[in-house]
């Protein structure tokens, strides 16, 4: 296997010229999270073969079956056709033109903690606003009063640089780690339900997740317990050229809770990038997961060129009674967004909720929504989606309610609002309902409406500058889904909602 | 405070002209009313002093303290000290009106290059100004002008006023709408806020708000040009003859 090292492309420095300053500068732009991290990298060899697959499975030492698991997968794939029934358009992606592992060098053995970690993978996720320090907690002092900890799990391209207060989460019996460490110290649990809820032959993207997926988070809790903190896994694509592949399992077992959060960002780039993602989530008998997302991949310029493909396969199985799950996802990135988070209830008196924003600007295009499949009784849904449209932009609510037959008394509520601002973009929403019983009761309302030109005059007589009034109204109109979010991600939500609109009005 | 001169305005979308040649000045601490019949162009006149889309100057000028109004963008002359009451408020939907109000005033500050309020000093000032006007804790919170009633909009808006503390204010038909119990209290918020450094331009139809509010100096407007000016009495006299009169007056 060849080595390469590659040198990220860099901004010319002057002499005398700090570069965290050009790096500030560049990051002024809309989008801030644009910079490149400069680290040396190994690269798996180009392209897409069996080969790749094995070396993936050999990086992170995994065993027969799993090799196995991917490469029934990877054959599979070959004979499946890419999806285009949703909105979007985009050119061909070339599947055989870009790289599928990408790692820092640094962890070619991977560290035993956080202090052997790269000092510049480190700083990456200092910059980004990601604390990776358990400092409390190794200087053996307590958190001040009402500071809330999270713990995080960075993923940085293809691995898994570090993850937080895993000793403190052991003692209460909640497991958080790498999904590639999980295959290693709890194989039956990963066996048991890797797969489980998004089967490897799923759907196109699915299926290459399952072959290729290098790394991401994998969370247990036991029976009966209330996850001590919030758990959070940072998703950063830094390499050029490199496809993001990660897979996410999270098993709440009998009884217990979690809130899990989730963010993304990646370097502007001129060229796309795919990031084909799984998360399955297995909840038991009365327990509940809260899942957020808050994923601010790199749109693109507002010519389209760059930009993230963002096609992700996320479900909840509520597997058992009472089970209850709550996807709340802010999707404010990615040139290209597809993806569908949805909750099978196939326990009696099991709930899912799934509360959605959607901002597509410039050339972005968004078709997102959820599928509510009711197949036990008495199983509740509740769907609140708004989607933003502005620029050129395309953005599509796309949603299935399906009520089995046995699925009597079950109850579903759907809220569908899209907001046009401009008149060059597009909201589109494709409902599909299937009633297979005579006892359950399905409720879809939908609006779309425009960013009024009174509303942005009332405000702007008041002192607000057209985008402060702009970003009000949104922030608004968003609110219902904002209040589902845990407090500080509500917070940074609503500046990224103005962030994102940055330029959509004058 | 203000100065009008010779001000021309269409509009943009039909090339009609509006107002043709309208001359004001209102000096600091005064009160000016304007009455005049449907379709003489006051409630432009406001809309064209606060700046919104819609409307082309094709002469004259328009000036806060010797600065050109029409020059700034809306939310400038906003943070210049110009205040406009609207006619019909306008709802935004999931906006708490407390929010509102806090975005408004710190981006007001912030243009004047003054440093954002406090979350307290916020939340005391505006219980304060809220008590005066009657407004309570539930419509504070509740989003800006969404299921208000009439009279609830318009002390709305006065209290927008009180706590922007612009110097001009522009009261566009503030009385629309309201019972005699509203137009008390919405009056009261504005003499309250009289003061020496404050001016006001008060729109209306008729003349029951100035028996509220008392104006020092009453114009007649029609057809997009001010035709009299004189004291309170004018008021009356339009009260009780109607505009006729005063306009083959004038013809």
């Amino acid at each position: 296997m060849a080595n390469l090292d590659v040198d990220l492309p860099l901004l010319e420095v002057r002499e005398g010229v700090d570069r965290e300053t050009i790096e500030t500068v560049a990051a002024m732009g809309a989008y801030k999270y644009g910079w490149a991290t400069d680290i040396e990298m190994d690269y798996a060899p180009k392209g897409l073969s069996e080969e790749i697959v094995r070396l993936i499975s050999s990086k992170n030492g995994e065993p027969e079956w799993l090799l196995d698991w991917r490469l029934a997968a990877y054959r599979r794939w070959l004979g499946m056709e890419e999806p285009h029934w949703a909105m979007l358009h985009y050119p061909a992606i070339d599947y055989q033109d870009q790289f599928y592992y990408a790692t820092p060098r640094s962890m070619a053995v991977k560290p035993k903690s956080l202090d052997e970690v790269d000092p510049k993978l480190l700083a990456t996720y200092k910059k980004l606003g990601i604390p990776l320090k358990e400092q409390a907690l190794l200087a053996g002092v307590e958190a001040p009063e009402g500071e809330r900890r999270v713990a995080v799990d960075a993923v940085f391209d293809s691995v898994s640089v570090g993850t937080t207060f895993k000793a403190e989460l052991a003692k209460a019996g909640v497991i958080f780690c790498s999904i590639s460490e999980a295959v290693k110290e709890h194989p039956d649990l990963v066996r048991k339900y890797l797969g489980s809820v998004v089967p490897p032959t799923d759907n196109f993207f699915a299926t290459l997740n399952s072959a290729v997926f290098s790394d991401g988070s994998f969370v247990y809790i036991p029976p009966g317990t209330r996850c001590p903190m919030e758990l959070s896994t940072y998703f950063r694509i830094n390499a050029e050229n490199t496809g993001q592949f990660e897979r996410t399992l999270i098993i709440c077992d009998r009884g217990a809770y979690v809130s899990y959060l989730e963010g993304c960002t990646a370097p502007k780039r001129d060229t796309h990038q795919l990031h084909a993602a799984v998360v399955e989530l297995v909840i038991l008998e009365d327990a509940e997961v809260k899942y957020s997302t808050v994923q601010n991949w790199y749109p693109g310029d507002e010519q389209g060129r760059g930009g993230i493909y963002n096609f992700v396969t996320k479900r909840a199985d509520c597997r058992e009674a009472r089970a209850k799950v709550m996807w709340t996802q802010v999707e404010t990135g990615s040139a290209i967004t597809w993806k569908y988070p949805s909750c099978i209830l196939r326990g009696d008196d099991s709930q899912g909720e799934f509360y959605s924003i959607a901002i597509a600007n410039n050339a972005q295009q968004a078709d997102t929504g959820t599928k509510m499949i009711h197949l036990g009784k008495r199983t509740k849904s509740r769907i609140v989606s708004k989607g933003i449209s502005a620029g050129r932009a395309q953005n599509t609510y796309r949603g299935l309610v399906s009520m089995h037959p046995k699925a009597t008394d079950s109850r579903n509520y759907t809220q569908c609002d899209s907001l046009l601002i401009g008149d060059q973009c597009g909201a589109h929403t494709v409902p599909y309902i299937e009633v297979k019983n005579t006892s359950s009761r399905v409720e879809h309302e939908a609006t779309t409406s425009k960013v009024d030109e009174d509303q942005l005059f009332y405000c702007r007589s008041r002192g607000m500058s057209e985008e402060e009034a702009v970003a009000l109204v949104v922030n608004g109109f968003c609110r219902e889904v904002l209040q589902a979010l845990p407090m500080e991600f509500a917070m940074e939500a609503q500046s990224l909602v103005a962030i994102s609109l940055e330029g959509s009005v004058g | 405070m203000l100065e009008i001169k010779n001000l021309h305005v269409k509009l943009e979308e039909e090339d009609k002209q509006i107002l043709k040649g309208v001359t004001l000045s209102i000096g600091a601490g005064e009160v000016h009313a304007i009455m005049g019949p449907n379709g003489s162009g006051k409630s432009t006149l406001s809309y064209v002093l606060s700046g919104r889309d819609g409307y082309s100057v094709t002469d004259g000028s328009a000036t806060l303290d010797g600065v050109d109004l029409l020059a700034m963008e809306p939310e400038v002359r906003a943070a210049q000290g110009l205040f406009l009451a609207f006619q019909y408020p306008v709802e935004i939907p999931g906006v708490g009106n407390m929010t509102f109000l806090r975005t408004a005033l710190n981006a007001q500050r912030k243009t004047r290059g003054e440093p954002e309020i406090s979350a307290g000093d916020f939340l005391k000032l505006v219980r304060e100004k809220a008590k005066a006007l009657k407004i309570d804790a539930d419509m504070l919170k509740r989003p800006v002008n969404v299921g208000f009633s009439g009279g609830e909009k318009k002390r709305n808006e006065i209290l927008q006023m009180a706590m922007l503390e612009p110097k001009m204010c522009i009261l566009d038909e503030t009385d629309s709408g309201l019972d005699v119990d509203a137009m008390k209290l919405v009056s009261e918020g504005v003499n309250a806020l009289r003061s020496a450094g404050r001016s006001f331009l008060v729109i209306t139809h008729y003349q029951r708000l100035l028996d509220h509010i008392k104006p020092d100096v009453v114009h007649i407007m029609a057809a997009g040009r001010i035709i009299k000016t004189g004291g309170p009495e004018l008021a009356l006299e339009v009260e009780n003859n109607g505009y006729a009169d005063l306009l083959a007056e004038v013809q």
